[in-house]
Parts: C-alpha cells; structure tokens; sequence
C-alpha cells in the first residue's frame, strides 16, 4: 500500500540539453561563414559600388589592399588613404607595395593583384595618383573591389 | 539497496559557454566581400621611348569622357551610362573591316559600319575621365565595359563550346589545372580581346 501512495502530479521541466547544441549550430555558421577581420578601419568603411560584372578572386593570397575613404574625423575634407593600419599618403603607397611583394615567392610576385576598396564618393584624382604609382613599380594587376549587383 | 540514478547533469552553463564563442566571432569576423572587376595597367614608358609607330584609326577609338560633374560623353554624344554597354558591343562587335592578320571577321554580328570598328582586335575603348569625377560614375562606366566584353564573349563561347564564357570561368574555380579549358577561355578571350586605354585625368 506504501509503494502505491498517491504519487502527486508533477509536470515535468523542459530539458535544456539541446540549448547548447541549437548554440553551436549557430557558432559553425559563423565560423565557416566569416574570415577573422585582419585590419580596423582608420577611416570610415568604405562603402564599395555595385557592378554586374564583378567577381570572385581566386586566390586570397595575391592580394593586397589599399583602402580610400573618408576620414572618421568629420571635419577634415578630401579622401583619405588607408594601408594596412596606418593612414597613409599616396608616397607611402610604393613602400607598402614592395614590401608585400618581398613577402612572396618570385612566381606569387608576378600574379600579385592590388585590390582597391574605395568609397562610392571618392574622386577619381586619388586613384589615379595611386595607379601611377603602381606602373612606376611594375604592380599592374589591379582590381576595384565592388558589390555583385543582382537584378 | 537500490542505487538513486543519478541526476541529470544541468546543461544551463553549456549554454552560457556556447553563447560566449558565439559573441566572440560575431565581434571579431567580417563577412567578406571579396567581389571585384579586374583590369590591367599599362606598362610605363621609359621617358626617352620612341612613340610606337602603329596608327591607331580614329574609327577604331571608342571615345568615353567623363567630367567632373559625372556627365558622360559617349563618341562626341551627351549620353546616359545606361546606354553605355550596348554602345560597346555595337562597337565591337562592329566587324567593319580586317583585323591584324588581314581577316575579316567572321564572328561578328554588327552592322559592318565603315566608320566604326575593323576588327574586335583592334577595337579600343579610351576612357578620359576628370579628377573630380566621382568614384562611383568611375566603377558604373568600367562595370559597363566589362559586362559588354561578357556578354560577346558568353555568345561566342556558347556557339562554339556550348556553355557560356562565366560558365567556363566558374568551372575554372573548381578546376585549377585544366589545360583544356585553360585553352579554351584563351580561345574566347582572343575573339574580343580587352582593349581599354585610361586616359591621364585632367583637372578641368
């Protein structure tokens, strides 16, 4: 009779156990979703235009960046060039640029591309003080980083 | 004696632990956008160079001026980006005379105007554009020429391999060392070479 007491009604809690694993779920995603960001931006993040006919870089490795856009700092006018982490000028581009080339072995040096991630509203005047640059030291491969447009 | 099971081992804090990786990759990440249009600078010219004896027609010169107000001057015409790719294909795909090796060609679909193009291989696109211009406008008129060179390129490659050129691009990418394919994106390429001359920006 002992064993048979009238047991009383107990609604059983929700198992929590899963919790974690909808958690991980959502942390591979981001994992396999996103690169490790490798350089703050000094200036504001240029905001690149849309183009139909852009596409995929290869090889990840045979890039390097030269960033222009506006400066954080609201007051100053005019675009600003951004390499690596420093804010630069366009004499510290073929420094910038030599040395990463030094960094490569001889056959990555001769497909090395110099990705432009500029701003919308950037002028033409800086990139193309950059880009003589570029031919003075023989980095021809280059390419503007813009957004697939779809349509 | 009967053993009590054991309890359930309380997975709250795997949570806490889980939520903590998670908002460390969301801080520390970006999604990138690796999406670009690539282009070739030419070499520079040693300043005693001779100045290179061929002729370029004027027939041959595609004219494109952008100012520093982004308006867009297309062959001496006021004229609207929108336009601009279709511009471009006419142009090349004009097919007006003989190319390089005294062919005329016989891939090209275009009206055979005397007064424009020759040949796909001599057909250049110069583009002039102001200090001022926006970036913006910049982009708009390379992705214009670019989506033109596609889009000839895509309607050859589908004549003469079935799939279009950014198929065989795209199969590139899975396909590192296809020598066949290799040849033929070369092969595409060769029928509408990219011939595009920038222009030093002036200050106007």
């Amino acid at each position: 009779m002992a064993k048979f007491q009238k047991e009383k009604k107990v609604v059983p809690s929700i198992s929590t156990s899963s919790l974690p694993d909808v958690v991980f779920m959502l942390l591979f995603f981001f994992m396999a979703s996103t690169s490790l960001r490798d350089t703050e931006y000094k200036i504001k993040e240029p905001v690149v235009p849309n183009a139909r006919s852009a596409k995929k870089i290869e090889d990840k490795n045979l890039m390097t960046t030269i960033y222009v856009g506006k400066s954080k700092d609201e007051s100053q006018k005019g675009d600003v060039i951004q390499l690596n982490d420093k804010i630069s000028s366009v004499n510290d581009v073929k420094p910038y640029i030599l040395t990463s080339k030094a960094n490569k072995s001889e056959d990555e040096q001769l497909k090395m591309i110099t990705v432009f991630r500029v701003d919308k509203g950037a002028k033409v005047g800086t990139i193309s003080d950059i880009k003589k640059e570029l031919r003075d030291i023989d980095a021809l491969k280059i390419a503007y980083a813009a957004v697939e447009r779809k349509e | 004696m009967a053993v009590r099971s054991a309890p359930e081992i309380n997975a709250g804090s795997m949570a806490d632990i889980a939520f903590l990786l998670l908002i460390f990759f969301l801080v520390a990440t970006t999604m990138n956008v690796d999406t670009v249009i690539q282009r070739k600078l030419p070499q520079k010219q040693p300043p005693n160079a001779p100045k290179p004896d061929i002729e370029i027609k004027e027939k041959n010169v595609f004219e494109i001026i952008v100012n520093r107000y982004d308006q867009l001057m297309v062959e001496k015409e006021l004229s609207n980006v929108t336009t601009l790719k279709d511009k471009v294909v006419k142009f090349l795909d004009n097919g007006g005379g003989v190319g390089k090796n005294n062919d005329k060609c016989d891939y090209c679909r275009g009206d055979k105007d005397p007064a424009s193009s020759d040949h796909p291989s001599k057909a250049v696109i110069s583009l002039k554009t102001d200090r001022g211009t926006s970036y913006e406008m910049f982009i708009k008129v390379q992705d214009a020429i670019g989506q033109a060179y596609i889009e000839l390129r895509n309607r050859e490659s589908e004549r003469i391999y079935g799939i279009s050129y950014e198929e065989l691009l795209f199969q590139k990418t899975k396909d590192k060392d296809n020598a066949v394919l290799d040849r033929k994106i070369e092969a595409v390429k060769a029928l509408y070479p990219e011939i595009i001359s920038e222009v030093e920006p002036t200050t106007n």
